[in-house]
């Protein structure tokens, strides 16, 4: 044990702070809001200090999960819910890694003014969330929107009521999302791609490889890590991904994904419903870590390490 | 389990792809043609906030925009001069709120991203994996216990609270990108470090730390912007008292039940994005910088 400790102390060291927080922070939170979905707690039987009152919430079992599993409409008719969810994060990740993909590879040739393109298509990723969703709500309004505008101005004279309650408030919000994320794709592929070594490239001319060809068994393989590592955090960011639905179009069912509704149910309504909040986190969790897991083993099933 | 995040933040601008053949006029065009319509949806939107915020409230709203009309730095008086709800506490408030948590995000981080890349200890896997999996976190389930202990802790409230509560979703993701960062760093020169007598720690400290400065500047960057543009935890976690809220939180007076005050809400939303942009490209420059430490790589 003493020699345990002496090789190893001082990267305990150097980790233990990290530990601590997220222990605190999150796996003690993780583990109460586990035991919350078991009871009927809100706002009216929390332990509140403020106003010297204890709990008196009690347990009720899977109550929460049955309500909303069964996809009851007043528990935010979860297997619909889950439907889009998933339209939504593959959409916007397909597209941002299609999109991404595309500027790095233009990026990565030698063009004039490349250094400027790049600051140029990095911007919405510097410009915070949250102001992104406010412009693109103003530039999406029906009347004076200016994409309106645009579109009546080539012809169209119908455009969509964006941010009503149909479906294109669903196509709005990829459409916000996908400009917002587009740039963290293309960075990381970018530096995918710089570290493919150019001798590989060179081979495969001399062998008379097409462009098609070099993209194909080079280029794709080359970024086979970084791709892996950043789509599977894109799918977890989307998946969870809040503040651009909720800004843009607040409760509207069209829009209406896993989170945003969690957060409904927190913090709207006359009683906050923590337990459902709480239940709608531990099943969103479940399917990530389910699809996490499926996730590797696909990959390790191609013969990827990690 | 290795997540390749090394490549999330190397960037190298300056090294150039391999030399082909030299392009034709029309292929050179057509990539000029899409790299300038992307750039163009990128700024757009931007722009359009940065011509709105000089118009009047009533003049945002307009069916046929313009990009003049009755143009003037009203909004912008305005709102500094706090007509329009305590904006400069707001911002002081972000500011604070954010910088604490890229100093704190960026020390935890580097120190366990060091760790992580030079040390092999017993249960540095699960570490690594549960990084992962803290970023699955939902914060719909952590919310309400984690109002609960900061309130244990003293911390409701509070703005070093409101830090720590950042630093769990800034501190995985930075780890990631800074062990590939250490990675790059040839281990030789630990251990030249550790012959000439210098602790585990003084490596870190004196040798490591000045070499990983860009990949440094990525993380801080990152966890800056995490801090500066959230709005939940924001929301649940300040008092609801006008001189703690953060630029998030505050911002939102201007949209208000049934009308939104348009120019206003511009000229604050270009006030919020300038430093955010601002720390943005001084990580441009140091990236830049930064291509000098892709020498060292081993």
């Amino acid at each position: 044990m003493r020699r345990f400790l002496e090789r190893h102390w001082y990267a305990y060291a150097m980790v233990l702070p990290v530990v601590v927080v997220i222990a605190v922070l999150v796996l003690y939170p993780l583990a109460q809001g586990v035991f919350f979905t078991f009871t009927n707690i809100n706002e009216g039987n929390i332990a509140n200090p403020v106003l010297d009152r204890a709990a008196t919430f009690v347990g009720v079992g899977l109550r929460n999960y049955l309500n909303v599993l069964s996809g009851d409409p007043s528990f935010g008719s979860f297997w619909s819910t889950l439907v889009r969810t998933l339209v939504w994060t593959f959409s916007c990740v397909f597209f941002h890694y299609t999109i991404g993909l595309g500027l790095a590879l233009l990026l990565n040739r030698e063009v004039k003014g490349r250094a400027v393109y790049r600051v140029l298509l990095i911007l919405p990723w510097a410009v915070p969330a949250f102001i992104s969703a406010f412009t693109w709500k103003y530039m999406f309004n029906a009347q004076y929107g200016i994409i309106n505008q645009a579109l009546r101005a080539i012809g169209v004279d119908n455009p969509p009521v964006w941010l009503g309650q149909n479906d294109w408030a669903l196509v709005a919000v990829v459409i916000v999302n996908v400009w917002l994320g587009v740039p963290f794709m293309m960075v990381a592929l970018l530096g995918g791609l710089q570290a493919i070594p150019g001798d590989l490239y060179e081979a495969a001319e001399v062998d008379g490889a097409t462009p098609w060809q070099r993209f194909r068994h080079i280029t794709l393989p080359g970024l086979r890590s970084v791709s892996s590592t950043v789509v599977l955090l894109g799918i977890i960011w989307t998946f969870n991904m809040f503040a651009i639905i909720y800004l843009i179009t607040g409760p509207n069912p069209n829009t209406r994904i896993l989170v945003t509704y969690a957060f409904e149910r927190f913090f709207s309504g006359a009683s906050r419903d923590y337990a459902i909040a709480s239940t709608y986190g531990v099943l969103i969790l479940s399917v990530l870590l389910v699809f996490a897991a499926v996730y590797r083993r696909a990959l390790r099933k191609q013969g990827e390490v990690w | 389990m290795t997540l390749d995040a090394g490549s999330l933040q190397v960037v190298r601008p300056d090294r150039v792809a391999p030399k082909r053949k030299a392009r034709s006029k029309g292929a050179s065009a057509a990539l000029h043609a899409t790299l300038a319509v992307a750039s163009l949806i990128a700024v757009f939107p931007v722009f359009w906030v940065l011509v709105t915020s000089f118009k009047p409230d009533a003049r945002a709203v307009e069916t046929t925009p313009k990009l003049v009309n009755e143009s003037s730095l009203d909004n912008y008086t305005r709102i500094l001069s706090g007509d329009k709800g305590s904006f400069l506490t707001w911002f002081a408030n972000s500011v604070t709120i954010a910088l604490m948590t890229t100093v704190v995000a960026v020390f935890l981080s580097a120190t366990t991203g060091y760790a992580a890349s030079r040390f092999r200890f017993p249960g540095k896997r699960s570490l690594m994996m549960s990084f992962l999996v803290v970023q699955m976190f939902p914060f719909a389930v952590l919310i309400v216990p984690l109002y609960n202990i900061l309130l244990t802790l003293g911390l409701q409230g509070q703005q070093f609270g409101l830090v720590l509560v950042y630093c769990t979703t800034a501190v995985p993701f930075c780890t990631y990108m800074l062990k590939g960062y250490f990675d790059t760093v040839p281990a030789d020169i630990d251990e030249a470090g550790r012959v000439d007598g210098l602790s585990p720690f003084g490596v870190f400290w004196r040798l490591i730390l000045p070499l990983a400065k860009p990949g440094l500047a990525v993380t801080a960057f990152y966890a800056f912007i995490t801090a500066w543009g959230e709005v939940a935890f924001a929301s649940a976690f300040l008092s609801a008292a006008d001189e703690s809220k953060t630029l998030a939180v505050g911002l939102q007076v201007f949209v208000q039940q049934n009308r939104t005050e348009w120019g206003h809400l511009a000229a604050a939303s270009i006030l919020v994005a300038i430093p955010a942009v601002a720390v943005f490209y001084l990580v441009q420059k140091f990236l830049v910088a930064g291509v000098a430490s892709g020498a060292v790589k081993g």
